[in-house]
């Protein structure tokens, strides 16, 4: 009897303990204004990496198409005379050490905003070698990956009017690298699914639609198959659902919707899923608008922000024949100066790139034309000088 | 299809077949209904032991009986059976748990474009293999802490290297050039990555058959683009559920295309896209096209071709030459004006009918 009440104790101590933390924390407040700026979530941003007028963005090159186009639209920005100087980091793909990716998670850290190229992950190698680009999503906790998936006008497509944006959750589910093989000749494969996450992502997405005026989330699983895991996941989505009145909210099973967004795509308006359904989903979407060359994704996080082509593909097979299609490129460096607040500047560079697209209908191979890379960077570059005199003198 | 291992005697008596029948929810019952018809009018010698099961009640017996009842006739063909997403997590997926009980480890589903049928893409001919136990499919799952869960999806070196030799072995049978295994080893590099293995090293033993691999992601988006460049592909559970859905909208959408689930031993059929089509039930609207033909694959495993080229023919007239199209396809007739046409062709083909 005095061990259960021992263990009594013990356990009202233990529950007591949460509202002592609490206080304590509140006492910690009134004291530090350091300290209470970086526990209060919603509101304290990092200071932008801007000085002098100028911001510093991180680039990093990644393998394949990467280098090429990165540069075109470095070339692009000197010539509009964008005010973004960019902070260069290398990573090598094929160095096992974890040095390279480490330096960029901490330039993208010290500046804010990066723009990458993917890097490739061999499959030869051991499994101890990690996924560069998971690595770095997982370490800025970059959470949301949204891809807003548009047909657009001038470019062939069988699906007209597509007008989707895919939120997907980025740092856990299939992707946690969790693997193990107890027996030789089983492996155990982990999918994690959490409460926190999963309601951070659907708020995100739900408050994604409100900004945008959409009128409805669908929640993309596999609940029936996997009660647990996406149960979790699409309770958190209805929870959440239930604080946004003005948007419908309903769900869907992965696979039906693969074959509902390759018969009838524009029954979607935003959609929320875990991290493999949101890499299946957006590479059918992508299909579906005119190729991975054409959609840019962006990754957010509280802190970060990492843009880069949807898709994420690497493009060996095409890298430096000047084949490649810099739109996806160009157009998430767009999405990465409207993140700047350098709005006019992003305006103007997309209206270049959608107008090369559409009028001058010059387009590269993947969409069916002749055109090489370094003739649409020109395009556009010379839609551009049309515009206004916002350009340096040499094209 | 199946492999050459000691085969159960079939369930055949006095030139008979008996063949478990499994109505499931939905649709289900109303389509088999027609199956069962149609075979009544082409006098197909096979008897039907119809097995029903409750998708509501959370005790086992029903999926059990229906185990053993396949078991016993060695063929089943099935309509499928709900699961409710709301129900405990102990209530297992009674449509997995028969799968995995009989260890259909293979589901083929064989994706061609209809001449008759409007879609964007034509002239596709793809044969997909997924294997059908394992992967994320275990329905093991546990919330060690509150608030996370974890899901363990498994992959087996022998069952990979199973359903790698069947998919060659069939891509050989059927004259096929290339095998592609799908799977997303740059992030699952031990799972995935063994499966592509084994499918490596089964692909050395098939050197007329040339095998290649892609990720996941890049299959669905070339899927949609140039689906054309693929040929056979294997792949596990949750890719192929995926892939498979993929390509039975490309085709035309879910009422077309029928699957057949191989163990060793049974084999059981069904459409492939496994839709309860629970909104459309009891309208007289279904298409009962995909029923139609896994039972006609269910007439080839039970070595009836004549008939099964019968059926068949009469279905694909029907698409076809008639253009007698469901809602689903763009048309407005009705299930049983579709089953009737069939049944009339049949009956203009030959003798080998009663009345209608």
């Amino acid at each position: 009897m005095f061990i259960a009440a021992r263990s009594a104790l013990f356990l009202v101590s233990r529950r007591l303990q949460p509202w002592t933390r609490v206080k304590k924390r509140t006492a910690n407040n009134l004291k530090s204004p350091a300290v209470c700026c970086q526990r209060k979530k919603s509101s304290y941003t990092p200071p932008p990496a801007k000085y002098g007028g100028r911001h510093t963005v991180t680039l990093i090159p990644g393998d394949g198409i990467g280098p090429e186009l990165l540069n075109h639209v470095r070339e692009l920005f000197r010539f509009c005379c964008v005010p973004v100087d960019f902070e260069i980091v290398r990573v090598d793909s094929s160095a096992s050490s974890e040095d390279d990716i480490n330096n960029a998670v901490t330039a993208i850290k010290r500046n804010g905003v990066a723009l990458k190229g993917n890097i490739e992950t061999n499959h030869n190698l051991p499994p101890s070698h990690k996924s560069k680009n998971n690595l770095l999503r997982t370490s800025l906790d970059l959470y949301a990956n949204v891809m807003h998936c548009q047909s657009l006008p001038g470019v062939p497509t069988r699906h007209k009017d597509v007008d989707v944006i895919i939120i997907r959750e980025n740092t856990e589910g299939e992707y946690s690298n969790l693997e193990h093989e107890n027996v030789p000749g089983v492996v155990e494969s982990l999918k994690i699914i959490t409460r926190v996450n999963s309601l951070r992502i659907a708020e995100y997405a739900f408050n994604l639609a409100r900004e945008k005026g959409r009128r409805k989330v669908t929640a993309v699983h596999k609940a029936n198959i996997m009660k647990l895991g996406d149960g979790l996941f699409l309770q958190s989505c209805k929870e959440v659902a239930a604080g946004y009145p003005d948007i419908t909210f309903d769900n869907m099973i992965v696979d039906n919707t693969t074959m509902q967004l390759v018969s009838k795509p524009q029954q979607f308006d935003v959609m929320v899923m875990p991290n493999l359904y949101g890499n299946v989903v957006s590479n059918v979407c992508a299909g579906l608008v005119g190729g991975p060359g054409l959609v840019p994704g962006v990754n957010y996080g509280k802190d970060y922000a990492v843009f880069e082509t949807a898709t994420r593909n690497t493009g060996k097979s095409i890298a430096n024949k000047n084949i490649a299609n810099p739109t996806a490129t160009l157009l998430a460096s767009c999405l990465m100066l409207d993140h700047l607040k350098l709005h006019a500047y992003a305006k103007m560079i997309r209206k270049a790139v959608l107008k090369t697209l559409s009028e001058t209908q010059l387009h590269t191979a993947d969409l069916g034309g002749q055109g090489t890379t370094s003739e649409v960077v020109h395009t556009i570059m010379q839609e551009i000088q049309r515009g206004g005199p916002r350009t340096s003198e040499q094209i | 299809m199946t492999l050459a291992a000691p085969e159960p005697p079939p369930a055949k008596y006095g030139g008979r077949h008996t063949v478990t029948l499994i109505p499931g929810d939905g649709i289900g019952p109303e389509l088999l209904n027609h199956v069962r018809e149609l075979f009544r009018f082409s006098c197909v010698p096979v008897d039907f032991e119809v097995v029903h099961v409750d998708s509501a009640s959370t005790s086992e017996d029903d999926i059990n009986n229906a185990i053993t009842a396949i078991r016993r006739n060695g063929v089943a063909l099935k309509g499928n059976i709900e699961t409710n997403h709301t129900m405990p997590s102990n209530h297992k997926s009674r449509n997995n748990l028969l799968r995995t009980s009989l260890d259909l480890y293979a589901n083929v589903m064989h994706c061609q474009s209809l001449p008759g049928v409007q879609t964007r893409h034509k002239n596709i001919d793809i044969i997909i293999i997924r294997e059908n136990t394992e992967g994320e499919y275990s329905s093991l799952e546990h919330e060690s802490v509150t608030g996370v869960v974890e899901s363990l999806k498994i992959i087996t070196r022998n069952n990979s290297l199973r359903i790698a030799d069947y998919a060659f072995k069939l891509a050989r049978e059927k004259g096929r050039r290339r095998v592609t295994a799908v799977h997303k080893a740059n992030i699952m590099k031990l799972a995935d990555g063994l499966f592509l293995q084994c499918c490596k090293e089964v692909a050395s033993g098939y050197p007329d058959i040339e095998f290649d691999s892609m990720i996941v992601d890049n299959t669905t988006m070339q899927l949609v683009s140039r689906p054309h460049q693929f040929d056979v592909m294997v792949m596990p559970n949750l890719y192929g559920n995926v892939v498979s859905n993929v390509c039975a909208g490309l085709v035309g959408g879910p009422g077309l295309v029928p699957g057949a689930n191989y163990g060793r031993d049974y084999a059981v059929f069904e459409t492939a896209t496994r839709n309860t089509g629970k909104s459309i039930a009891n309208r007289n609207i279904a298409n009962p096209t995909a029923m139609l033909l896994a039972s006609c694959l269910m007439l080839d495993h039970l070595k009836l071709h004549d008939y099964a080229n019968m059926v068949r023919g009469a279905i694909l007239t029907t698409m076809n030459e008639t253009r007698l199209h469901t809602v689903d396809i763009g048309g407005q007739g009705t299930t049983s004006e579709v089953v009737q046409s069939i049944m009339r062709i049949i009956q203009s083909g030959g003798p080998l009918t009663t009345e209608i």
